[in-house]
């Protein structure tokens, strides 16, 4: 689960990590209020006013701006609010803002990058860390490899000192800037292992003219997986921000992922169901989705993946895929048959059982006598989808 | 011979009771399975379709001597589920639980790395040696017994695999489904030198996907040690970069993980790859 960067803060600002003050704010007279606020009496005082979204990039596309009088965040956030963002990150359809932070503004003297994140192949956390902060990492790793650090952590030990004294070295911190890193470094860790996260990012980490540090843009997603311990970060999931097909896939326990082309897949098993994607590709067609009703198919599950494939108005044909295993082919037969009576779809439905009771379910389709393609083999199936929109 | 299991392995299901664990405990004993105990806290004393159920793990190693054990107990239990395993000296543990904190995971790696025991998963389907032993909740009847590793990070796609293969005739030695999620117990790597040196398997069917770097470390190995003949499919070729596609593990993230990048890794290793899921059985064919 992704978090917006005001989110982020607040759960780095709760393990001590030192954030500046702000507000979040959904309407321009809210973002007015908000510089009012954060100037306390002092005019001119400059506020950042930035766009929430999920995505990096946001200052090149004009989502970051600053204000010195509460008119002008108020105009600043009417352009904003409402708005879509196209950053290098958002896609093509770019995510809309529905949330602004304003931010009291520091002065800076340097710029630094550092994140947490697990690394599969060595099965421990990862520390991360550049003197080249303010850019995207991967920039950073194209221009000045050897400028960035990149060290496991165990559960055990965490952040050892002599690991953020080396980090502190290499961004040529003196000992007192050294010891607020170790600090720092010791609070994200913390909040990594208390939140279940799987990335904690921060980048820039700026130096002010007083020596002090300060996280000035942070990004955290936490582990979906580990959300049963923490009821309370479910409510920092932001609907919005998610295509509108995942969102109403998820509130349904399927797992989906929208895209641009025109059949829909409907697929047991995550891999079988990229796999049905790569081969309708391979056939000429554009995969509408990704949709794996996982082992447990059921008629429920069948229905309701029916229904989000049917709401997209791009699907022009449907591609069902069953590898029964577990879950038996007439099952999903039956399914499917409930499904096309109750929506009556418009479009060319073609589907693949194969496995557990192949022969019931081939038989509880035939019998239905609805318009429904049958196929062999998958290979089959992906033709006859592709087919079926000409 | 087989790699991991034979007729001779004496199994304990963890969550024996539970809907999955009685499910595919009945399907596993119906295949010839040695399941010989259960665990479930609390339902000490009582039987499982005649098969004793013990508290703990310590218990019913003890009572039984079994040696591998399968778990299906919910993902907030399982980690722990797995560590009581690993401490009551199982030596091979078939995790199916899906949705384990990666978190819970590392600290399972920890404990797995200070013995000797093997953990497959979690998030798998299982591990199956055709005609003699099924630990897991793969539809027994696609298999066949024969000559053909087959190792893969899918549930369903392995059983589309290995469906093609028996549909042409093509036994399997064993098959090993090392699960979906981002740390799992067993790689691609631990298999292929398994399947090296086993004097049954004649091939190997790699299945990857998309995510993190398993399938390069494969081709690696492959490259310097593997001796017989590998045919590998790559799932997600057309998956969008930075969306995790169902399994935990299947996320493109910063340009790492495309399937591309692991079909040339392969490819240069001298594995015969096929870029159509639908191939695979024709394609252990060619090379056998």
């Amino acid at each position: 689960m992704n978090l917006h960067e005001y989110q982020a803060k607040s759960l780095l600002a709760k393990k001590g990590l030192p954030v500046l003050r702000g507000r979040l704010c959904t309407t321009p007279a809210e973002a007015a209020e908000a510089v009012r606020d954060l100037q306390g009496g002092i005019n001119g005082r400059i506020c950042v006013i930035k766009a929430q979204i999920h995505a990096g990039g946001r200052g090149r596309a004009g989502g970051i701006k600053v204000a010195k009088t509460p008119e002008e965040a108020e105009e600043l956030a009417r352009l904003m609010l409402g708005k879509t963002l196209l950053t290098a990150q958002t896609g093509k359809v770019g995510k809309v803002v529905k949330k602004v932070y304003v931010e009291e503004e520091c002065k800076i003297t340097g710029e630094f990058y550092l994140s947490m994140l697990l690394e599969r192949s060595k099965k421990c956390l990862l520390l991360v860390s550049s003197p080249a902060g303010g850019m995207e990492i991967e920039e950073a790793a194209r221009k000045m490899p050897d400028k960035i650090l990149s060290r496991p952590l165990t559960l055990e030990l965490g952040v050892e000192s002599g690991l953020s004294e080396a980090i502190g070295l290499s961004f040529g911190f003196t000992a007192p800037l050294r010891e607020q890193l170790l600090k720092l470094l010791s609070g994200m860790f913390q909040a990594f292992i208390e939140y279940d996260c799987s990335l904690i990012e921060i980048n820039p980490l700026v130096l002010t003219p007083e020596e002090k540090l300060i996280v000035l843009d942070a990004k955290c997603v936490l582990d979906d997986n580990g959300l049963f311990r923490h009821p309370e970060l479910e409510a920092l999931r932001d609907w919005d921000q998610e295509d509108p097909r995942d969102a109403a896939a998820q509130r349904l326990g399927l797992s989906y992922v929208g895209l641009d082309g025109s059949i829909g897949c409907l697929v047991n098993g995550a891999g079988l169901a990229m796999a049905t994607m790569d081969l309708i590709k391979q056939h000429g067609g554009e995969p509408a989705n990704f949709l794996d009703v996982g082992g447990a198919a059921s008629l429920e599950s069948v229905r309701e993946g029916f229904k989000i494939l049917l709401a997209d108005r791009k699907v022009k044909s449907i591609l069902v895929n069953i590898f029964g295993g577990i879950v038996k082919c007439d099952l999903i037969a039956d399914a499917v048959v409930q499904a096309v009576r109750e929506l009556e779809p418009r479009i060319p439905l073609v589907i693949r059982l194969q496995g557990t009771n192949v022969e019931l379910g081939r038989r509880v389709l035939a019998e239905s006598g609805l318009n429904i393609i049958t196929a062999e083999n998958m290979e089959q199936a992906a033709k006859s989808a592709v087919a079926a929109l000409k | 011979m087989s790699i991991l299991v034979n007729k001779d392995t004496r199994v304990i299901t963890q969550g024996i009771t539970g809907q999955a664990g009685s499910f595919h405990t009945r399907q596993c004993l119906a295949y010839g399975t040695k399941i010989v105990a259960g665990v479930v806290p609390g339902k000490e004393g009582q039987s499982f379709d005649g098969i004793p159920i013990f508290d703990t793990m310590k218990g019913a190693r003890q009572a039984t001597q079994a040696i591998a054990s399968v778990i299906y107990v919910p993902a907030k239990q399982a980690a722990a589920a797995i560590i009581e395993a690993l401490e009551a000296q199982i030596e091979l543990v078939v995790c199916i639980t899906e949705g384990i904190p990666v978190l819970d995971m590392l600290k399972v790696s920890a404990r797995l790395q200070q013995c000797r025991a093997r953990l497959i998963g979690p998030n798998c389907p299982g591990v199956i040696t055709p005609g003699e032993c099924k630990i897991g909740i793969m539809p027994a009847y696609i298999h066949k017994p024969g000559s053909v590793g087959v190792v893969s990070r899918s549930g369903t796609l392995t059983y589309e695999a290995v469906y093609q293969l028996t549909q042409l005739g093509i036994g399997q030695s064993t098959c090993i489904g090392i699960g979906g999620d981002p740390i799992i117990g067993t790689s691609f790597v631990d298999c292929l030198k398994l399947f090296n040196e086993d004097p049954q398997t004649e091939a190997v069917v790699l299945i990857g996907e998309i995510g993190g770097s398993a399938e390069e470390e494969a081709a690696n190995w492959i490259k310097q040690h593997m001796k017989k003949p590998v045919v590998a499919f790559i799932a997600g070729s057309t998956a969008p970069p930075g969306r995790r596609m169902g399994h935990a593990g299947a996320i493109i993230s910063a340009g790492q993980g495309t399937a591309e990048a692991k079909y040339q890794a392969l490819q240069q290793a001298g594995v015969k790859v096929v870029r159509s899921p639908a191939e695979i059985g024709q394609a252990v064919k060619s090379v056998m």
